[in-house]
């Protein structure tokens, strides 16, 4: 079938199977090789992305579910000339290191921030819980955030 | 005032990482997202027992479904079984193993490839692979290697016992050791298989390049297993080419073959291009794991906290087949005593196959399982002799100039008793429990750790250098980027040197046809080996380009140094030259401009095996953990709530990136001992997801306070040490010796989880 999404701002029309996951369609149809594919059952978080503005494992979502949703990937919060204050905030705070989960990591935040622009410690962990990460021990991934909420309440 | 008086202008301090930009960005093209027009997609069937003999493969009807083009099995493998290599090594004996690419004769775990499939799609793969016969003869197996040493045990290879191999150590007379005791202690220590649990699983492209080159792309940690792919296809070895993009996480979990081998049969035999992508579940059932141990611990010590004599028994689980199994039992059988000074010593450790899944390297390689022993008897020891655990510790601390129990002297900085002074006082007071239901209690834990590889092997690294017209930094180096920082690294050393910044330097690595060799991404060498061969090539480039200098300035060499992309004259700043215009001045007279260095690790002989004497490793990371944990009693949960570490890091090459090594190694670590553990049933691994299988999550955790000495007393560039594994290694005994602290009872036992926790509460 085919479906119409918002895809970091352009319009796209992908062909999908009704029992494809969107991940699925986003890598293979979109090519939006950024979203990362850690274990296809929602456990890991590597594939989040922001759909109607809310962070989703991407692997959970059927495509066709889909359909007119805006989606955002880490490419969408911003590019080498325009980078995010949270791009800004991970790589300044030391916050990547092998960077597999970082694309989820950043999106994930940005939907805490979104929410919660201001949030403690305690509560970034508790929003970033779903995004594992095995390099960094997140102390990292955490001040990143904190100094991105910072700079955006300045 | 140059980068030799350590005043340095990039070097020891906290940078944003080289490569973080393109990561952040979502730019890098890891080996999974690699596409090729036409590409065929690749899949394995996997063995549904433990032990069993494979009596016939039938894949007629896998073949017929349309889209299929190709179903391999052992028989389709030009060379299907041949002998492990890791890198480029000195030839010694005693450390072979089987490498077999596909299932033949036996079945030795579940898990285990039987055949692989490449069609046009992954769907048409999966209908193929359900359609593959096999026929069986289930066997009974033997999981347990206690039961697989006994007479009569089932054999899990061809071989006429399931002994791999074992080592000793003897130092002094063991029974006049023991007989000096006021004290003697004994327990026994169990540690559990786990998993790296990276979050990239193992992935890969390969194609046939125009020239007739299988060039594979993969996420690897060690690109020189081209050569063993070419002795696996029959090919010579350079018609074979590895490329290792930004790798996703390894731990030692990508240093064996995974999916290399597969990707290059199907191009061999279908000459077209394809890819392959395990799924957690197979990544987690059948790449190697860390060993599982057990580890029976005799300690005598004097009343005054002298330790006179340690009897040490290691059994160490290898799984199905041999890989670096004999490699890391003796890692293991060298660290045995710790960093610590005993009187008398008498260690045996053997590893032997069973029908688990097979165990290879994980980040410590050996050293993590033997120090939750050593570092639980310190304490146990501690308890024995009513004395503080740290002041147990201090009286027996190896310093530098003592010797190991295998008489090897150690040369270099030793740091470990202030590094454990620190983590004790950064811990500071315990804090105090305000419910009756939850204690408190605090652990140390110390650790020796090598970094480089094993004396006699003979490392080496390449790398290459070269500054271009314009004043930028090339480097070409074979390093595989695993994450740690291994390219950025190279150009923090080769800005440093060469006078430019760290955005002036572009490093291109792991690429077996267009990269210097550089050796293996592992055993915490790459900053010690490429660091230094990149130094070493940097370092020629500055002498010419200073020499230049000083005869075209007219001002005597030792008045030059290159900084902020000048050259700099130190005693009349108004003579600066921009180093463009000396590098133009230097291509003009045919001023070699570029280098290709190799470092050559000092070279032993072989240790020797009948006494146990002999160098192992070259140096040593020596570094000290703290937790403090609250303990509901309720629930047996152990909340960590602080965690503070220490390490001599000799000289942090990027004090950003040093102490991510130590805040992830410290969590890496916390989630063997809390967490972590593959559970069997007869061979069969039965939490083979993230649901089940559970690593530390952002709110399992603390912040972890960070303390670094640099003593320059490493052997890396600079007079750095590793700090890749060596970071990780003492986190589970200290978490754990904070636990028995809680609770006033001991665990001997990994993961220390609530039900353990509990049931030891109430003994």
């Amino acid at each position: 079938m085919n479906i119409e999404i918002k895809f970091n701002g352009q319009t796209k029309s992908l062909t999908v199977k009704t029992t494809q996951s969107l991940l699925s369609a986003l890598r293979e149809d979109a090519k939006a090789k950024e979203v990362k594919d850690g274990c296809s059952e929602g456990d890991c978080g590597a594939c989040t992305i922001l759909m109607d503005g809310k962070a989703v494992n991407s692997c959970l979502v059927l495509a066709p579910a889909a359909d007119g949703c805006e989606i955002v990937t880490v490419k969408g919060l911003g590019d080498a000339s325009n980078p995010s204050t949270l791009q800004r905030g991970f790589v300044t705070s030391g916050a990547i290191q092998c960077g597999f989960c970082t694309a989820g990591m950043v999106v994930s935040a940005k939907a805490l921030l979104d929410t919660n622009p201001n949030p403690s410690r305690a509560e970034i962990r508790e929003g970033l819980a779903g995004n594992l990460c095995r390099c960094t021990g997140y102390q990292k991934i955490i001040d990143a955030v904190e100094c991105a909420a910072q700079k955006n309440n300045s | 005032m140059s980068f030799k008086d350590k005043n340095f202008r990039i070097v020891g301090k906290p940078m944003p990482r080289h490569d973080a930009w393109e990561k952040v960005l979502g730019n890098v093209s890891y080996a999974g997202d690699h596409e090729i027009p036409g590409m065929l997609h690749v899949k394995v069937l996997r063995s549904e027992y433990a032990a069993a003999r494979l009596i016939a493969i039938d894949t007629s009807a896998a073949l017929a479904v349309k889209g299929v083009e190709t179903v391999l099995t052992a028989e389709d493998v030009p060379n299907n079984e041949t002998v492990t290599k890791f890198g480029q090594t000195h030839t010694v004996g005693g450390f072979e193993g089987l490498y077999r690419v596909l299932a033949e004769k036996k079945v030795r775990f579940f898990g285990e490839a039987v055949a692989i499939v490449a069609a046009k799609s992954p769907e048409i793969c999966d209908e193929a692979l359900k359609l593959i016969r096999v026929e069986y003869e289930p066997l009974e197996g033997v999981f347990d290697p206690a039961e697989a040493l006994k007479p009569g045990a089932y054999l899990v290879g061809e071989d006429d016992s399931n002994l791999i191999c074992q080592y000793k150590v003897r130092k002094g007379d063991i029974g006049a050791g023991f007989a000096k005791a006021d004290v003697i202690v004994e327990n026994t220590y169990r540690v559990p298989q786990v998993d790296h649990a990276y979050l990239e699983t193992e992935c890969g492209s390969a194609w046939l390049a125009e020239d007739g080159v299988l060039t594979i792309r993969a996420s690897t940690q060690v690109i020189e297993h081209f050569r063993g792919i070419a002795e696996v296809l029959g090919l010579p070895q350079n018609k074979v080419r590895v490329i290792a993009p930004m790798v996703g996480g390894g731990f030692g979990g990508k240093e064996d073959i995974t999916v290399e081998t597969f990707l290059a049969l199907v191009v061999f035999k279908t000459s077209k291009p394809c890819t392959m992508t395990w799924t957690r579940e197979e990544s987690l059932l059948s790449h190697g794991k860390r060993h599982a141990y057990t580890m029976k611990y005799k300690t005598g010590a004097s009343s005054d906290g002298k330790l006179v004599a340690l009897e040490v028994d290691i059994l160490s689980d290898a799984g199905a087949y041999v890989y670096l199994s004999p490699w890391i039992l003796l890692y293991s059988t060298v660290k045995a005593t710790g960093p610590y000074n005993i009187e008398t010593v008498k260690v045996d450790a053997r590893t032997v196959l069973t029908n688990n899944i097979f165990a290879s390297a994980n980040r410590g390689f050996g050293g993590v399982q033997v120090c939750f022993a050593y570092e639980r008897q310190m304490d146990e020891v501690a308890k024995a002799l009513g004395m503080d655990p740290l002041e147990l510790r201090r009286k027996n601390f190896l310093h530098q100039g003592d010797a190991l129990a295998t008489g090897r002297v150690l040369e270099h900085a030793v740091e470990t008793e202030q590094t454990a002074i620190n983590v004790r006082k950064m811990l500071g007071e315990k804090t105090v429990s305000d419910k009756a239901n939850i204690l408190i209690g605090q652990g140390i834990a110390s650790s020796m750790m090598s970094y480089g590889r094993m004396t006699f092997l003979h490392d080496t690294s390449r790398s290459y250098v070269s500054i271009e017209l314009d004043g930028s930094v090339t480097i070409r180096c074979g390093v595989q980027d695993i994450g740690c920082g291994q390219k950025s690294s190279l150009a923090s050393i080769a800005a440093e040197v060469l006078g430019v910044e760290l955005t002036d330097v572009t490093v291109y690595f792991g690429d077996t046809a267009l990269t210097p060799l550089a050796g293996t991404t592992t055993a915490t060498r790459q900053l010690y080996m490429s660091g230094n061969a990149t130094l070493k090539a940097a370092q020629y480039i500055r002498d010419n380009l200073l020499n230049k200098g000083a005869e075209v300035l007219k001002v005597a060499v030792e008045d030059l140094d290159l900084a902020d992309n000048k050259l700099v004259v130190d005693s009349d700043p108004s003579l600066a030259m921009p180093l463009a215009e000396l590098v133009k001045i230097c291509a003009s007279d045919g001023v070699e401009l570029f280098n290709l260095a190799q470092f050559n690790a000092p070279a032993r002989e072989f240790m020797d095996f009948t006494t146990g004497q002999g160098q192992v490793f070259a140096d040593f990371t020596f570094g000290s953990h703290g937790i403090e944990v609250a303990v509901d009693t309720d629930t047996g949960k152990a909340e960590v709530l602080k965690y503070v570490s220490s390490y001599d890091v000799g000289q942090a090459l990027n004090t950003l990136s040093a102490e991510g090594q130590i805040e992830g190694g410290a969590i890496y670590g916390l989630g063997y001992g809390m967490t972590e553990e593959i559970l069997y049933e007869k061979g069969r691994a039965l939490n083979a997801n993230l649901a089940t299988y559970l690593i530390p999550t952002a709110m399992d955790v603390p912040d972890i306070e960070v303390d670094m000495i640099e003593s320059h007393g490493g052997i890396g560039p600079f007079g750095a040490k590793g700090l890749g594994e060596p970071s990780s290694v003492p986190s589970a005994p200290a978490f754990v010796n904070a636990v028995c602290n809680a609770i006033g009872k001991s665990l001997s036992e990994l993961p220390a989880t609530p039900e353990r926790i509990l049931r030891a509460l109430k003994n």
